[in-house]
């Protein structure tokens, strides 16, 4: 074998984390939305659904009870939140599950593309379809129920933050349980944060539950926040320890969650799944 | 295809003494080989001899046991996407999302690989593949040989230096097939890239790989030009050298000995 020359274009190739490579997922992944309505329609369809019976029920029981009338949307409020953490999760996984289903990881894993690079990509979609899914029924709700939520003001964007952080954290687990086992992983990512939903209190207060079951319930970052939530819509404080545990508390997820993500991606090399998936 | 000079190196693609085992299976078993730029390997072997495991490695996908990889020169494992950057892979068994156009695809891979002015690369090789009649089509759309061209036009949008392909041809027409082919040897001619070519097809391999090394149970089991393995099992084609070898039957002269005793 004889050594020649390798005749190639000049390249500008970032070495470190490339916004550029993030920018070309985030494209890759708009492009998926803007030429497949049905992905679109979907991002609004459920939460508008949700909102609607939930609004109902909200003017139901504030028509019987003096107490929940004077808490305006309260319901309506815990649902668009609730949506919030639900879908940041359901977006990171389902971005990454798209490359699955149409067979494209293998491409993905094998271009310079980081790490770091894809992760950040699927956080800024996770935030895009967000936004498209949950801004139309924020305004909804305002003609029909009477409820603004952006009338939180400050306080809803530090809940949003918080519960997209938390959304993000078990993304990071799902996204390495699907690296490591592949599409029979794929459920998690449909239903994980359903487990959370009855612990978190979403709809009603920590108090609530057996004494036995509330340490396990203010562990979660997103019962903070519920609970803080209450707060401002009930007694119209904002409860900054609420915050604090919650900021604390995602920090530590935050941190769970890379780091399981980190192991289940090696342990996928060790086993030659990632291999696997891409073919 | 324009292209500018980078520095001499010396190996493509620096394999040595690689293992991979899954549980008690040893997978690629001390597995050792060379591709120098401008020349074509093929690597062969049966379902399961460690060839996908082996491609796996060299992208680093799968963590090797033992062994060392050297691409251009560097550690893979230190300057990953820096490599990554100057190599590219095709294969039939992975796709590009059904959903987006061919257009769509091709720019989403070329931002990924920072290609210099994406339209104008995307355009030349729209021209040299023959894609535009179906650019704006979406790729889920087109036949199996429309397919195999977008992906070996994704394949050479960075313009590698070390082109991997897994099979590059299955499941295309004889005609396609050959067409391909040629686009491959001209793109080798023209910029002096290293080909790795897995492939169970030996007329291509035959046509395609100036050095050939043929795999059985992780282990290198017959390596050399495709003449002189032809040569030394007296055989008349890749195919037939490839049965002698997972068949375990031995090179010409190895036969002749078994035969010659009582």
């Amino acid at each position: 074998m004889t050594s020649t020359t390798i005749a190639t274009p000049s390249r500008r190739v970032h070495a470190g984390f490339s916004f550029a490579r993030v920018g070309a997922m985030v494209l890759r992944y708009w492009y998926l939305l803007a030429n497949s309505w049905p992905r679109a329609v979907e991002l609004v369809y459920w939460p508008t659904v949700q909102m609607l019976t939930w609004g109902f029920v909200q003017s139901y029981i504030a028509a019987k009870s003096p107490y929940f009338a004077g808490a305006g949307g309260l319901f309506v409020a815990a649902l668009l939140l609730w949506d919030v953490l639900l879908r940041s999760q359901q977006g990171f996984a389902f971005a990454f599950l798209e490359e699955m289903w149409s067979r494209n990881l293998g491409n993905l894993l094998m271009s310079p593309l980081r790490t770091s690079e894809f992760v950040a990509s699927l956080m800024v979609i996770s935030l895009i379809r967000l936004t498209i899914g949950m801004v139309p029924v924020t305004l909804i709700a305002i003609p029909l129920f009477g409820f603004n939520i952006w009338g939180l003001g400050g306080a809803l964007a530090i809940f949003f933050a918080n519960l997209v952080a938390t959304g993000w954290a078990m993304g990071f687990l799902i996204v390495g349980l699907l690296l490591r086992h592949g599409l029979g992983a794929e459920a998690l990512s449909w239903s994980l944060m359903f487990v959370l939903m009855p612990l978190t209190c979403v709809y009603y207060p920590v108090g609530i539950l057996p004494a036995w079951l509330q340490p396990i319930a203010l562990a979660l970052p997103p019962t903070h926040v519920f609970e803080g939530m209450r707060a401002v819509l009930i007694d119209h404080v904002f409860r900054f320890d609420h915050l604090a545990w919650a900021v604390g508390l995602n920090i530590v997820w935050l941190g769970a969650g890379i780091v399981a993500f980190r192991v289940l991606l090696a342990a996928a090399r060790r086993a030659g799944s990632l291999v696997q998936q891409g073919e | 295809m324009s292209a500018l000079p980078l520095p001499t190196v010396d190996l493509a693609l620096d394999v040595r003494d690689l293992v991979k085992c899954f549980g008690a299976v040893r997978a690629v078993d001390g597995l050792s080989f060379a591709l120098a730029p401008g020349r074509t390997l093929g690597l062969l072997g049966g379902n399961g001899a460690g060839k996908t495991t082996t491609i796996g490695m060299i992208m680093g996908l799968v963590r090797p046991d033992g062994g060392t990889i050297r691409i251009l020169g560097r550690d893979p494992e230190r300057e990953r996407s820096a490599l990554l950057a100057e190599m590219n892979f095709e294969s039939p068994y992975v796709d590009m999302p059904h959903r987006l156009t061919v257009r769509q695809n091709l720019t989403v891979f070329a931002r990924l690989y920072e290609v210099e002015r994406p339209r104008e690369r995307i355009a030349e090789l729209a021209r040299d593949f023959a894609l535009e009649p179906f650019l704006d089509r979406r790729s889920g759309a087109l036949s199996a040989g429309q397919k195999t061209r977008v992906a070996l036009a994704k394949a050479l949008l960075n313009r590698p230096r070390l082109l991997l392909l897994d099979e590059p041809t299955a499941s295309l027409d004889p005609d396609t097939a050959d067409w391909i082919r040629s686009r491959l040897e001209d793109y080798r001619r023209e910029t002096g890239a290293a080909l790795l070519i897995a492939s169970h097809n030996m007329a291509e391999v035959e046509r395609l790989c100036d050095d050939v090394v043929i795999l059985s149970s992780g282990r290198i089991a017959a390596e050399g030009t495709p003449a002189e393995l032809m040569r030394r099992f007296g055989r008349d084609g890749l195919e037939e050298v490839f049965l002698d070898v997972v068949r375990g039957r031995g090179t010409a002269d190895e036969r002749a000995e078994k035969e010659a005793r009582p």
